[in-house]
């Protein structure tokens, strides 16, 4: 078909302003994508694109300050909450936000999150879940399913040595500081339109000053999953979600009387 | 030192409890709220040094204050900012080690401090002070410094000075800088985006920035170096100490000056970078000189550097939290013009152990 009409055209889908036009450098099937896209047109939609500053952690979102343009910060493994925290200190008007995965958030980060969290850091945290180390090359986290199999537990993560999965949407809503905790996934639209809507609740939670806030994205990994992309979707509804049930956690009486546009 | 940190213009404060020193995050908590500025009590040194680190990302003056094991743990953030070069001040008061080791002063976290400490190629600048007063001068110092050279900036004081009352003079209190350096991550409008990161993938931009470190470095070799001399002019045995062994020493050259004995001191005061030229030159005139400290030879090794064979160099120190005594120092100093040494053949700490196991059978 060829578009002649470009006078009545009009523009239903285009990059945020958020997001630069650099390819990234995740695997195909990938849900940092998706996440990155979601956290860019939120920050479009609140016109907070310039008062922003990012944090970066490690691991496969190490290189996200390439895609988001803004101001961004690159912390050492596990480090982004408390870095986020000496940048809200000086800047408390700016939006502060990490982009952590499981492994730098639940496992050598655990200490900064919770206590970020329990000092009700007035910072936004968005979680990508995806259940294993990516940058690393596939190998257990404190997030592996029980019985998945990783290049560090080959024969599949055993709870009798390797205990259970560290579920940190549940952990951190126990902190009587946390303003906003839940949990959302990217596996299909219409859950990405819930996600989308709650790092806007969460964005909107950091600019009123309510405290700290958290999503959780169950994400996929399907390069170090050992599956295609289509299956990974599908792994992330049958086997993530029962295993890390979306909801709410945390939802402060402030935040459910906020009215909240967009999504 | 807080107080000089603060009227320094430090706008932000993160730390963890931590004897001998939490004197000064004590008085952070109080005054900086009543500033209108930052003060976190951090979980941990890790988290400590990490929002040193994002703050000072922002181009403000900022701080944190440790002793030596929970400086052993801002390792890791210390790396992150040099390779990200940005400006923080650190004050670490020493204590006696390794381990848990105890609260009293040393002078061991000299090598983790000059030499190194956090992974890569990077070095940092080190201030020791020996009184209060130089304590509060070298925390402004520090400040002024780290902004200049983008540069880490230690002020290195041991647990003696950390616990010593003594009258001193602070600064006045200096306004707020207005505006952020042109790196600053600030979240700004109206400009395009910055990123600060210690992340080079490719080797040859790695290169290139430990390159830009070096010679930033040895811009600061060439401006930055500090030192006092005592009774150098026409000193024969020539002491070496700094902060708290170098105040040692000084009484101790004091007494062998009275006795007759041509000593004199050079105390570093910036230890990185190194007075290597003036270490030097004021061996060429010595019969002997004798390096102090409260650790077993770290400086030793660097004054041997500068020295270069020019004259025997000794080495008198006590460690695990142990000062010496000036008389401890002065019988070394008797020693040593009594038999100026042709050279020190054999082995320089074994013999000083040797002769420490006799003054602490004395004792």
């Amino acid at each position: 078909m060829v578009i002649t009409d470009t006078q009545n055209a009009k523009v239903v889908y285009e990059r945020p302003e958020s997001l630069t036009d650099i390819s990234t450098h995740y695997c195909p099937g990938c849900t940092h994508g998706t996440a990155h896209r979601l956290v860019a047109e939120v920050l479009d939609e609140m016109g907070r694109r310039e008062h922003s500053i990012g944090v970066a952690s490690v691991g496969c979102s190490v290189f996200s300050y390439n895609y988001f343009d803004m101001d961004f910060v690159q912390a050492a493994h596990g480090r982004a909450p408390a870095m986020a925290t000496g940048v809200k200190r000086v800047f408390p008007d700016r939006t502060v936000y990490t982009y952590q995965g499981d492994g730098d958030l639940a496992s050598i980060g655990m200490a900064e999150i919770m206590h970020a969290a329990g000092r009700g850091e007035n910072i936004t945290v968005v979680f990508l879940n995806n259940a294993i180390y990516g940058m690393t090359g596939g190998q257990m986290a404190p997030t592996t399913l029980p019985g998945m199999k990783t290049t560090s537990s080959p024969l599949g993560r055993d709870v009798e040595t390797q205990g259970m999965p560290l579920k940190m949407s549940e952990i951190l809503a126990t902190l009587d500081a946390t303003a906003y905790v839940v949990r959302r996934s990217l596996h299909n639209p219409a859950e990405i339109r819930k996600a989308k809507k709650a790092l806007r609740t969460a964005f909107e939670v950091q600019e009123r000053g309510l405290g700290f806030s958290m999503v959780e994205l169950l994400s996929s990994c399907p390069t170090n999953w050992g599956i295609n992309p289509l299956e990974s979707l599908t792994f992330i509804e049958d086997k993530m979600v029962p295993a890390y049930p979306l909801g709410d956690y945390k939802v402060l009486e402030a935040v459910k009387a906020m009215k909240v546009k967009g999504a | 030192m807080a107080e000089a940190a603060l009227r320094a213009g430090c706008e932000a404060y993160f730390g963890y409890p931590i004897t001998p020193q939490t004197e000064l995050l004590e008085h952070m908590a109080a005054r900086m709220p009543e500033l209108g500025r930052a003060f976190v009590q951090a979980e941990s040194e890790v988290a400590a040094i990490n929002m040193v680190y994002g703050a000072a990302c922002t181009g403000k003056r900022v701080m944190t204050s440790s002793s030596s094991p929970g400086v052993s743990l801002m390792m890791e953030g210390l790396s992150y900012i040099a390779g990200t070069e940005v400006p923080a001040v650190i004050i670490d008061v020493m204590r006696g080690g390794p381990g848990l080791g105890n609260i009293a002063p040393a002078q061991a976290d000299y090598h983790q401090m000059v030499h190194g400490g956090g992974h890569g190629d990077y070095k940092q600048i080190v201030l020791a002070p020996a009184s209060v007063q130089e304590a509060i001068d070298l925390t402004v110092l520090a400040f002024d410094l780290a902004e200049k050279y983008r540069s880490i900036a230690v002020v290195l004081a041991d647990g003696s000075l950390g616990q010593m009352m003594e009258p001193a003079e602070l600064p006045p209190m200096q306004p707020l800088k207005k505006g952020a350096p042109e790196w600053a991550v600030t979240g700004e409008p109206g400009r395009p985006r910055r990123q600060l990161t210690s992340i080079y993938l490719q080797p040859e931009d790695e290169e290139t920035t430990n390159i830009r470190l070096l010679r930033r470095w040895m811009e600061i070799e060439a401006n930055e170096v500090r030192y006092q001399g005592y009774y150098l002019e026409d000193a024969e045995i020539v002491l070496v100490g700094f902060g708290t062994s170098g105040r040692v020493a000084l009484s101790a050259v004091r007494q062998a000056r009275a006795e007759g004995i041509r000593a004199g001191l050079l105390r570093p005061i910036s230890l990185s970078p190194f007075p290597t030229e003036a270490v030097k030159a004021a061996a060429q005139s010595a019969k002997a000189m004798l390096v102090v400290e409260m650790n077993a030879g770290q400086m030793l090794t660097d004054v041997k550097l500068a020295v270069q064979g020019a004259c025997p160099v000794d080495f008198y120190g006590r460690m695990g939290g142990v000062v010496p005594l000036p008389d401890e120092v002065l019988a070394e100093i008797r020693r040593l013009h009594a038999n100026p040494p042709a050279d020190l053949n054999g082995h320089t700490r074994a013999a000083w152990l040797d002769r420490l196991e006799l003054v602490r059978g004395g004792n």
